[in-house]
């Protein structure tokens, strides 16, 4: 019933918190139109949130609609105002953090997947030990010659990372990452999941 | 209906099927079509203001004043830039504005053409949204969807952004299709959810120390929103305060008012604050002015909170029951619930009313008066006393003391009445928004309560006024400093009064008549009556140079860093006190 934030003098140190961090994976689905994104991001860069990763693309073509999957690191107070600041947006149809929408059905996480080129170049044993540890990590080898390898890969973000941190020594070149993709486990499309607890 | 007419032709009618009679504007290249169709029609007025700052203020006074969206009309380029203000003014106060702004040819569009700049990229952080139109074919769809957005749900401004080809081209004009009530993505909550409203309605027949907390929101609910509000009060017997921006929502004559609460308002408001056990929040949203230090802040109640915007709700402070819904809708069933249970006010609330009527008699806005020099509250008290009973009297201010006292001593007894610059702090709003609310009631007294620096921000909207036959007043407490500054200076930096005089201030009395209209000098409180009396009666626009006591500060205060129970208050403000009123953390809040 206090304040909510129990060390702060003003509205000013609303930052200063000792809540813990989290990490939510918010999906939202907006009109395919010109600024969209510039909105999005403004908004974020605007009120100070954090954009882990972001992704967008879009789903539907006759219907003009685009889906954005955002992941974001703040407090649950600040990523409930994440979800509504982003609700607030006019082009903005629906907004579900999946992350929240997870645990109340007792999961740990949504499903989701990001996907990666990776450069790599090299001769000899590095170049061997980095083919057989793609294999290893069920990346493919979408381009080669002599000197180099171009992977793909996808999987869940700390599968990518694990990958890349591996292959650093072993001549990698350059990375490109998509940002995550993610929906709601089970039958429930997005306008459907719950995701107040 | 649908016509075949060019995008110029399109925004004068889509402003005419919106109810549009009067729009604020400036012309310039981008924006001569438009002009050109203005000239020939005479349904809506053109008011022609001397900066665009101005036609947007001009616009909230409108829409303040009125409930209705106020429109105004810029250029490309500085045009659009010089309204950022205004829009950004308009957004933190939830004020309906629809701005449609000139833009150079789609085909320069990103050639760094003259007064081309990317309005929709500068605006978009300060409107609810903004337009950039293509194509003619979509100019009525997106103008119909405007108004819809800009004055739906929490209202704010919103910008249009025109190029001129799109200005020239031929399309065609539908109105049936822009129906917005199924936007397909904005569709604002009005009613509330109402297990939700039986809860509210239950922990208030449960409060021993009620209090109701109200907002802009109410204002921006409409008429309805206000009845209903004092009715409830009336049911329940509960105290009430408001916010700087929902004055007037429940009339100060009435015998549940505290006064307005926050930094700057009364004693009993915030004790009332501090102490209460359950806090009712309508239409307000927990601003950084009134709160105070947060981890202290009403630390024993359980709170309500109804707003509109479900991003209001804990985004500063956590609240225990949170209803997301327009405010008249969810008066209207707190109303009914409450009448509908029988539920009485329980006997402990005389405890409580008991407690309030002490705090009260501590008489917090009480000051030492003068005989030779005119104290800021006296004549505002004189000018108070002058337009009492009046119903078309309509005040706005600009931003320091000056409004703070307006707030403490003017009383508002209407919805709509009262026109201030509440969260964003415009200096320069007070002039153009008393002539946007001239302007939409011809008859009615404006009044603006200026300072002697504010006014000076957007002074040329006096030539505004003169040639459209209005008469605002602006009522000028002159102390030659910017009061709030120094009275911030006096606080934190050892009263090192770091430019916060202005050593060469014009003669106001001959400036406005430099301008055409009336000026009068007040520099004794004895003069004040007659002078106030002339003013009001002048059917001439009016700067009133009030001379003030120049070193008056501006109490009750809670200061930065401090609780609503650590109020500053008038007697014991000595300069020691406030030389040491705010403690090291607090200094680096603003």
């Amino acid at each position: 019933m206090n304040a909510h934030k129990s060390d702060a003098l003003s509205a000013y140190f609303l930052a200063e918190t000792s809540d813990v961090l989290e990490t939510h994976t918010l999906s939202a689905i907006v009109d395919n139109e010109p600024g969209v994104l510039a909105r999005v991001i403004g908004l974020f860069s605007g009120r100070g949130y954090n954009i882990d990763s972001l992704s967008v693309s879009e789903t539907e073509h006759e219907k003009h609609v685009s889906r954005i999957t955002i992941v974001t690191t703040g407090t649950p107070q600040i990523i409930e105002q994440i979800r509504h600041q982003l609700d607030r947006l006019v082009p903005v149809h629906i907004v579900r953090d999946l992350t929240v929408a997870a645990k109340a059905s007792n999961q740990e996480k949504p499903l989701e997947r990001e996907l990666a080129l990776i450069k790599v170049r090299g001769e000899g044993n590095k170049r061997l030990e980095a083919l057989r540890l793609s294999e290893a990590f069920k990346a493919t080898v979408i381009d080669a010659t002599i000197d180099h390898f171009v992977f793909e890969i996808t999987g869940r973000t700390n599968k990518i990372d694990q990958f890349i941190e591996i292959l650093k020594p072993l001549g990698l070149v350059e990375v490109s990452r998509t940002g995550v993709a993610a929906l709601a486990r089970g039958e429930l499309g997005l306008k459907d999941v719950h995701d107040e607890i | 209906m649908q016509r075949e007419m060019t995008g110029a032709e399109m925004v004068l009618q889509a402003l005419k099927d919106n109810g549009v009679e009067h729009v604020f504007g400036y012309p310039g290249g981008a924006v001569l079509p438009i002009y050109d169709e203005l000239i020939q029609q005479d349904t809506i007025q053109h008011i022609l203001v001397r900066h665009e700052q101005g036609a947007g203020h001009a616009a909230e006074g409108y829409a303040r004043s009125t409930g209705k969206a106020g429109v105004a009309l810029v250029t490309s380029g500085p045009g659009a830039t010089n309204m950022v203000t205004a829009l950004t003014d308009a957004m933190l106060d939830s004020i309906p504005m629809v701005c449609i702004t000139g833009q150079v040819p789609t085909n320069l569009v990103g050639s760094d053409a003259f007064q081309e700049c990317d309005t929709v990229g500068i605006t978009r952080p300060c409107t609810k949204h903004n337009w950039l139109v293509k194509d003619v074919n979509d100019l009525p769809r997106i103008l119909h969807e405007a108004f819809y957005v800009a004055q739906s749900g929490r209202p704010g401004p919103v910008v249009v952004d025109i190029p001129k080809d799109v200005q020239f081209a031929t399309g065609t004009y539908e109105i049936a299709q822009a129906n917005p009530s199924n936007h397909k993505s904005y569709r604002p909550q009005l009613k509330g959810d109402m297990t939700a409203i039986r809860a509210a309605v239950e922990l208030m027949s449960k409060a021993k120390r009620p209090v109701f907390y109200t907002g802009g929101g109410v204002v921006n609910s409409g008429p309805a929103a206000s009845q209903l509000l004092r009715e409830l009060i009336d049911l329940t017997g509960f105290p009430i305060t408001s916010t700087l921006m929902g004055l007037g929502a429940y009339p100060a004559s009435g015998d549940q008012w505290l006064g307005m609460l926050g930094m700057h308002g009364t004693y009993e408001a915030n004790m009332a604050m501090h102490d209460c056990d359950l806090m009712i929040c309508i239409g307000a949203r927990f601003d950084d002015r009134i709160t105070g230090r947060l981890d202290a802040f009403s630390p024993h109640s359980t709170k309500i909170h109804v707003d509109i915007d479900p991003s209001s709700i804990n985004k500063i402070v956590h609240v225990d029951l949170p209803i997301v819904g327009d405010v008249a809708h969810v008066l209207e069933d707190m109303v009914r619930i409450w009448r509908a249970s029988s539920f009485r006010a329980r006997p402990e609330l005389k405890e409580w009313q008991g407690q309030i009527s002490q705090w009260r008699s501590r008489n917090c806005l009480s000051y030492r008066q003068s005989d030779d020099v005119i104290m800021p509250q006296y004549a505002l008290q004189r000018l108070n006393e002058a337009i009492k009973g009046r119903k078309d009297v309509y005040i706005s201010t600009e931003v320091g003391q000056h409004q703070m006292w307006a707030a403490q001593y003017l009383g508002f007894e209407s919805p709509n009445h009262w026109l201030t610059s509440g969260g964003f702090g415009t200096m320069g709003y007070g002039l153009p928004a008393a002539i946007g609310a001239q302007v939409a009631h011809p008859g009615a007294l404006c009044i603006n309560v200026a300072g002697d620096a504010s006014i000076l921000m957007n002074i040329q909207e006096m030539s505004t006024a003169v040639q459209h036959g209005l008469a605002p007043k602006t009522f000028i407490l002159n102390n030659s400093y910017m009061g709030m500054v120094r009275q911030w200076q006096q606080l934190l930096h050892g009263n090192r009064l770091s430019h916060s005089y202005t050593d060469s201030l014009p003669d106001f009395v001959k400036l406005a008549e430099a301008y055409g209209g009336k000026g009068i000098r007040v520099t004794k409180p004895g003069e004040l009556d007659d002078a106030i009396q002339e003013m009001i009666d002048s059917p001439e626009p009016v700067l009133f140079d009030c001379r003030v006591a120049q070193l008056a500060n501006c109490f009750p205060m809670i200061p930065s860093g401090k609780a609503h129970n650590e109020m500053l208050l008038p007697d014991e403000a000595t300069d020691e006190a406030v030389a040491n009123a705010i403690d090291t953390a607090g200094k680096s809040l603003v």
